[in-house]
């Protein structure tokens, strides 16, 4: 790289109460470049990110921008010197439309006399127009942000940014709610800034798309600056260990086996709310079975309908042999021994501003303490016992769960199910946006849970999670399971083709 | 239930969650040593006394309000249940022949009753918690104004007037049962399931459903609870009057709202506890106390009071920021 750096952060320390969240990192960001950050969570990403922002102020080191010292006092300030970032939860006002979105704060005004202090609502628009277009989106300028996809909120994010001439656009985890043809466009636009001089700081956990975005990737380990490459020098499994400080022998650790008594059937289930079709689908002790299907396919809703979370109108559920009445709840799920692990964990999964150990016996309280008295010490021990064997990185059972990482959060949500006995596990993403290491112990543990007998029913918008963990695949499109897939017929091309409607499998076994 | 002192930070930076958690306890020393100061009659021991039981009858309805407060509610229905339960006690206590227990359980049951219906309306029917009880308050205002159509009720049993006036050991009645109420609830918080529940339904009520928790039952009862302190000091109020009447409960419902959030429990739920509660009822009566004793005009009451509240909620957000702040890790 030559010429003079956008960005160039030198020997940055940042400590808060018992972390050095950053000690000593080095982080550059030329012109045209994609520069992608990885690490594991609690690696110092976000921290680094946010001082670039003037989120943070650092302890120590300097920033220079185009050659100038620099210091960031807040967001504002970064915003003049042409920093934008954009943030994995958006910025935007969910009423006003596009265009008012992108010139929030500055819009446009009316040049006639007297009407000085009105919008000029026509110029707005015509701006955000050419703007959009040169993005190559479509996106409507008119249209209210709140009934806008995921991606399409994106771009006006990032149009956002353009349009605050902003050189340098921080990503923090861009893709991580986009589709795969989403993920595309998304690449495109990124492709588009670059060649307009805009330097991309990409942050991610999905290794596979360093190499299709980035130019530059930097590593991060607990907060020590490791190593700067360019992508073409670096593999994954390089890219893994550099994060990790190991190697992770294998991120899918299956041992299969032959599946036992049956612990879900699914009949027919139907419902005109959730858009749910005729399902047919079943589960064995002993098995994984894995669900794919792009988002929207209706896969949390089906799981929600059979954890009785979510009302159905027709069809049947079994639960280990028993058929369960149409009206049920959770509760009743629970006594019957399935646990759900939701897609949302910060808003279905964990009560954020309760302790470790309040979460955990969350959803065990009457099989714990069925005299309905609290037992501290046996509490205590279930809890201990829970932070132990899946490594949760906490102080103590006494820590608020939303100072925990990702990836330790969504160890509190599988303790909680855990400490219930369940035997049915639905899992709904279950390593959404946790760190590789994070997520070789998930799957490591559902392999332990079937080969302890329980079942495990997989929601997975990853393929190669759906790939390396299930003994079968079911694939759902707009409502229906359309295929049902053994292991040994799966393939990524195979499910991506059922995923999106373009084939027709034969489901069997039903 | 709150994060407990977090591990000694680095260097000399103080602890801001050990600071926020304390602070309550700090500003009740420094209120009582300024009182103290200021006023030679504050430290004695009667007006200790009168303090600690004027405090009684707000910190039992207190506790029944951090309640449903934890549970992300609220119940604006307090000073009205209280007065329609005084009311329907005191008029059972006047039939001839009924023992003056019935008397005391048909005014803590019309409480208990009146918060059941509160509860079903807001976890049955799913209103909004704000207009349920603001509903009900009307109507048990009313119902207890239209009963009464002006008279009052007065002169009871000197056995029923124990336990408004009596002394056992040399505190105070109120006191006494204050304190017992408040080991029950202590026990429910922190020691049973329920309690648990309660604070997951507040903390979150869609991650508590998903856990397999019955929401429904667990803000029934905690508007039950409620309600059910509200009509018990309905009858502790009745019995240290030695009279009902159709404003029993008047000017109530503000010091109480504001010891609770004094105490440290915060409006959006699942934070906080009862023995906050206890504490900020403390401060709210010396601070009602000794403008009193400062001769300072009772129409300031109210103004002081509904500054408090905004102050202390402000400062609790700021507080719990700032420690969160200082807990965050890269």
């Amino acid at each position: 790289m030559t010429g003079v750096p956008l960005i160039a952060a030198r020997g940055i320390y940042k400590a808060f109460p018992g972390v050095q969240a950053l000690d000593n990192v080095d982080f550059d960001l030329y012109p045209g470049e994609a520069h992608v950050l990885i690490g594991e969570n609690g690696a110092g990403k976000s921290t680094l990110m946010k001082i670039l922002a003037g989120a943070y102020h650092p302890d120590a080191g300097t920033i220079e921008v185009q050659g100038n010292e620099v210091k960031i006092q807040n967001p504002r300030e970064a915003h003049s010197l042409g920093i934008s970032i954009i943030y994995q939860e958006y910025n935007l006002v969910p009423f006003l439309n596009v265009a008012q979105n992108i010139y929030l704060g500055r819009a446009p005004r009316r040049q006639t006399p007297l009407l000085g202090a009105l919008v000029d609502h026509k110029k707005m628009h015509a701006d955000a127009e050419t703007l959009l277009r040169s993005l190559n989106t479509d996106v409507d300028t008119h249209a209210t942000v709140k009934f806008l996809g995921v991606a399409q909120q994106q771009m006006c994010e990032v149009a956002k940014a353009v349009s605050v001439n902003a050189r340098v656009i921080i990503m923090d985890e861009p893709t991580a709610a986009l589709t795969s043809r989403e993920i595309e466009q998304l690449f495109n636009l990124i492709r588009l800034l670059k060649s307009k001089g805009i330097g991309i700081v990409y942050i991610s956990h999905r290794l596979n798309e360093v190499h299709e975005i980035g130019d530059r990737v930097t590593v991060l380990r607990d907060g020590r600056y490791i190593d700067t490459k360019q992508v073409s020098e670096v593999t994954v499994d390089d890219m893994i260990s550099m994060m990790v400080g190991r190697s992770i022998e294998n991120l899918y650790p299956r041992n299969y086996r032959e599946p036992g008594e049956m612990a879900l059937r699914v009949t027919g289930l139907s419902s005109q709310a959730l858009r749910l079709r005729h399902v047919n689908l079943n589960v064995r002790c002993g098995e994984i079975v894995g669900l794919a299907g792009l988002v929207g396919a209706g896969r949390t809703e089906l799981a929600k309908a059979i954890f009785g979370a979510a009302p159905y109108d027709s069809g049947a559920v079994e639960i280990f042999g028993q058929p369960i009445e149409k009206n049920n709840s959770p509760a009743k799920m629970v006594r019957r021994g399935v646990g759900l692990i939701p897609e949302d964990r910060k808003s279905e999964g964990l009560a954020l501003i309760l302790s470790v150990a309040e979460n955990v016996v969350m959803a065990s309280l009457e099989r714990l303490f069925p005299r309905s008295f609290v037992s501290g010490k046996k509490e205590a021990s279930v809890v201990d016992g829970a932070i132990k064997d899946l490594a949760i990185a906490t102080p103590s059972g006494k820590r608020q769960v939303q100072f925990l990482s990702g990836g330790n959060q969504q160890k509190v949500v599988l303790a909680k199910w855990l400490a219930t006995n369940s035997r049915l596990f639905i899992f709904d993403e279950p390593t959404r946006g946790i760190d590789v290491g994070a997520k070789a112990e998930v799957h490591s543990l559902m392999d332990r849970l079937v080969a302890q007998g329980a079942a495990v029913l997989m929601i997975s918008s990853e393929l190669p999670e759906i790939l390396g963990m299930s003994d079968r695949v079911y694939a759902m499109h707009e409502g229906r399971v359309v295929a049902e897939v053994p292991r040994a017929e799966a393939t990524q091309e195979r499910l991506l083709a059922y995923m999106m409607g373009q084939e027709n499998g034969n489901t069997r076994n039903n | 239930m709150q994060e407990t002192a977090a591990k000694k930070p680095a260097g000399l930076r103080l602890d801001l969650s050990f600071v926020y958690r304390f602070s309550r306890i700090f500003v009740l020393a420094l209120l009582v040593t300024f009182m103290a100061l200021v006023t030679p009659n504050f430290l004695t021991g009667t007006n200790t006394i009168n303090i600690l039981r004027q405090a009684s009858l707000s910190a039992i309805l207190a506790l029944g309000e951090t309640i449903v407060i934890l549970t992300a509610g609220i119940d604006l229905s307090i000073g009205a249940v209280l007065t329609m339960s005084g009311i329907v006690g005191a008029t059972v206590l006047k039939m001839d022949g009924v023992p003056l227990w019935v008397g005391v359980l048909a005014g803590v049951g019309c409480g208990a009753l009146v918060g059941l219906l509160n509860g079903l309306m807001v976890a049955v029917v799913r209103l909004p918690a704000f207009i349920a009880t603001y509903g009900t308050m009307w109507i048990a205002q009313g119902l207890a104004v239209v009963f009464l159509r002006g008279y009052i009720i007065y002169d009871f049993d000197k056995r029923f007037r124990f336990i408004g006036t009596g002394y056992f050991l040399d505190i105070p009645m109120p006191i006494i049962i204050m304190a017992l109420v408040f080991g029950v609830f202590w026990f429910i918080m922190h020691k049973s399931t329920l309690g648990r529940s309660l604070y997951a339904v507040g903390a979150r009520q869609e991650t508590a459903r998903l856990s397999g928790i019955n929401i429904q039952r667990t803000l029934i009862l905690a508007y039950t609870f409620s309600g059910l302190c509200a009509g018990l000091a309905g009858m502790l109020f009745v019995a240290r009057l030695n009279a009902a009447e159709a404003g029993l409960g008047d000017s109530l419902l503000l010091p109480v709202i504001a010891g609770v959030v004094l105490g440290g429990t915060s409006l959006f739920g699942g934070e906080g506890g009862i023995s906050g509660t206890v504490i900020g009822v403390i401060i709210m009566m010396i601070i009602i106390n000794g403008m009193n004793l400062l001769g300072i005009n009772s129409v300031w009451q109210g103004p002081v009071q509904g500054a408090i509240i905004i102050i202390a909620v402000i400062l609790d957000q700021w507080g719990r920021r700032a420690a969160a702040r200082q807990q965050v890790g890269g």
